[in-house]
């Protein structure tokens, strides 16, 4: 068995927050705090959650954007914490990542040529300005837009076109690894399902890897081979797509899965409605995180914290009590 | 007659480009104690709609063309704002997305609750308060005698969403519009603000116009639904009709483009998307609006604007095309 793409072992961000006269760290979020998942080449891996989760972070800090506070992430089974600059920036052209805001995320002074092909610049992927233009128009034509669009600026497209425009960026590098943060969301259905469309292609034509962070269930589930679901900085559970919709193993998914609308009148649905709201990551509850709002909750919840254990084939979650 | 009917409603925008038709003739009937869903894309004209029966829309650049706000009869288009305001709150009510921007951070959630209850039922500050706390007890906010004298940002979204609930049903209307109430909410949240608002409709009975661009809220909430496409309806049925049997291409389109998680993976097929985008509604041309994104169109199409035609009882839609889905 070949070695997985990524392996991300123990990983913990927690942000410090600071407070008082002398603005000293009187407490921390705990973002993340204690993730572990394993990602083979070609694999698209969902993250879900509901907001402060942690999986935005978690993405961020498998690429390094953010500096994981513990933990290990391993990129081919290189330790992607311990190298240094040079290492680092041959890294970033293996791993690559799309932004949720599309109107956010390119920069305004910028043609979109000089966007897409700032990447083959700076890892000095084409030698000349004839080469780069090729290689952009080239990139443009693959993500749906043409190619004489390159020497526009972003405004001039829309939310859709904009989000095409950095996907061309994150591939001009031909990255193994692309972290997809909430690419969709901001998207209208129509235009959304072109860019899923679009993402599965291109996985397919270079067989591309992705961790797709979402927190729209139905999206994540369509695009991703396998699933994991954070609740406050941890993994509660990880599974085959199809086999956490229909055997949801821990109560927080099945409640989160019963919470998504489905545009069907005629589907009949028990939904399991959870009281009250996520508490702060900043004091975690003690034990499971999400014992204050389980229904299933035993004493021994509120003191020991689960660990990820399989259930089912490929399929683990953390709970002491699942289905 | 209807509770609300609006009639070939035209509201449009002044722009340095020319004028916008953000609202291009719209049609829509709401009865008593009925729940209509009006679903569309960003930038259909959906929220101006629902902006313009209250007449929230900023005058200029904005401007009521042509049309009837029919409320119980009686136009409120030529109204003016003090007649505007006896109707706001106390007949029809407004529930906004983001509950943060939309309640006033320096006033209590009580004395927001209480300024509608005062101003329209004329109760004294202490009735008002104390009415404040039923309400927060009426959206199931726990301890609200406390709660009352909390300011907004000590409540989270969904709870911040609950006193909006509250203010906008405190004098009792008979129109709730809720314009896309759970949309800045996360998925759990959002289960419990929809339950929320379905529990209360029974209880109180008003009508509710809910403004939303996800169809899987529309399918769980509304009885009847709208579709709106570039500033006009496209389509109008019972919910039920509406998702089994779309007559719209652009409606047939939108749900077959949605992720369908309750699916098995044989069932899962490649997500039809809608090939290109909206139309710039900057003094648009005659014709189908969709017609260039849509997969069945003819020449005629392009020549008239199709006009909304009654297919099937109670089903409209906008098509000169019998398109079977």
């Amino acid at each position: 068995m070949t070695a997985p793409l990524l392996q991300v072992k123990g990983l913990k961000k927690h942000f410090p927050l600071r407070g008082g006269l002398l603005q000293r760290v009187v407490d921390h979020v705990h973002a993340v705090d204690g993730v572990s998942f394993e990602l083979a080449a070609g694999e698209t891996l969902g993250l879900v959650g509901e907001s402060g989760c942690g999986k935005s972070t978690t993405g961020r800090c498998v690429l390094r954007l953010i500096e994981p506070t513990a933990g290990e992430v391993l990129f081919e089974g290189r330790d992607v914490g311990a190298m240094g600059g040079e290492e680092m920036r041959a890294l970033a052209r293996d791993m690559q990542i799309i932004f949720q805001d599309p109107f956010a995320s390119l920069n305004p002074r910028m043609t979109v040529g000089a966007i897409v092909g700032e990447g083959l610049v700076i890892h000095k992927l084409a030698n000349n300005a004839r080469a780069i233009e090729e290689r952009v128009a080239q990139l443009l034509q693959t993500v749906g837009l043409s190619a004489d669009q390159m020497r526009r600026y972003p405004h001039e497209f829309s939310g859709g076109q904009r989000q095409r425009i950095g996907i061309a960026r994150a591939l001009a590098v031909n990255p193994k690894l692309v972290v997809c943060d909430e690419a969709v969301s901001a998207l209208d259905v129509s235009i959304q399902a072109q860019v899923i469309n679009l993402l599965e292609d291109l996985r397919t034509q270079f067989n591309l890897t992705y961790i797709f962070i979402a927190h729209d269930l139905s999206v994540v589930e369509h695009i991703s081979h396998r699933v994991a679901v954070m609740y406050l900085g941890r993994i509660v559970e990880v599974a085959p797509s199809r086999d956490l919709y229909t055997s949801p193993k821990h109560p927080y998914t099945e409640a989160l899965l019963s919470a998504v609308p489905i545009p069907d009148p005629t589907v009949a649905r028990k939904r399991v409605v959870l009281q009250g709201d996520v508490p702060s990551p900043i004091r975690p509850p003690p034990g499971c995180h999400f014992h204050p709002r389980c229904p299933r909750a035993q004493a021994q919840c509120k003191v020991e914290a689960p660990v990820l254990r399989e259930l089912a084939p490929g399929h683990v979650a953390a709970c002491h009590f699942p289905n | 007659m209807a509770l609300l009917e609006i009639k070939g409603l035209k509201t449009h925008f002044k722009t340095d480009d020319g004028w916008l038709h953000a609202v291009d003739g719209v049609d829509i009937a709401i009865d008593r104690s009925e729940t209509v869903g009006i679903v569309g894309e960003s930038g259909c004209g959906k929220s101006v709609t629902a902006k313009t029966v209250l007449k929230l829309i900023d005058m200029p650049p904005g401007k009521i063309v042509a049309g009837q706000v029919l409320w119980k009869g009686r136009d409120l288009v030529p109204l003016g704002p003090e007649e505007m305001q006896k109707i706001r709150a106390k007949e029809i009510s407004i529930i906004f997305q983001e509950p943060m921007t939309s309640l006033n951070p320096v006033y209590t959630v009580g004395e927001q609750i209480a300024e509608s209850l005062r101003l329209h039922e004329g109760l004294s500050r202490k009735d008002a308060l104390d009415r404040a706390v039923d309400m927060l007890k009426l959206v199931r906010i726990p301890t609200p005698e406390r709660r009352v004298r909390d300011y907004p940002h000590q409540f989270s979204g969904g709870m911040r969403q609950r006193v909006m609930i509250a203010i906008a049903l405190a004098c009792k209307p008979q129109l709730v519009i809720a314009d896309e109430p759970t949309t800045a909410l996360d998925v759990t949240i959002q289960a419990q603000i929809l339950d929320l608002l379905a529990q209360l409709k029974d209880e109180m009975g008003m009508a509710v116009m809910l403004i939303t661009h996800a169809m899987g809220v529309v399918a769980e909430v509304a009885q009847r639904v709208v579709v709106m496409y570039a500033g006009k309806v496209v389509e109008e049925a019972p919910v039920r009709e509406l998702f089994a049997h779309p007559r719209h291409p652009y409606t047939q389109g939108l749900i077959r483009s949605i992720p369908r998680i309750d699916l098995d993976a044989q069932h899962k097929v490649r997500l039809e998307a809608i090939p290109g985008t909206v139309p710039k509604l900057i003094e648009p041309a005659e014709g189908c609006r969709f017609a260039a994104r849509c997969k069945y169109a003819v020449a005629a199409c392009v020549q008239a604007t199709p006009p909304l035609r009654e297919a099937a009882p109670g089903h409209k839609v906008a098509c000169i095309l019998d398109v079977a889905s």
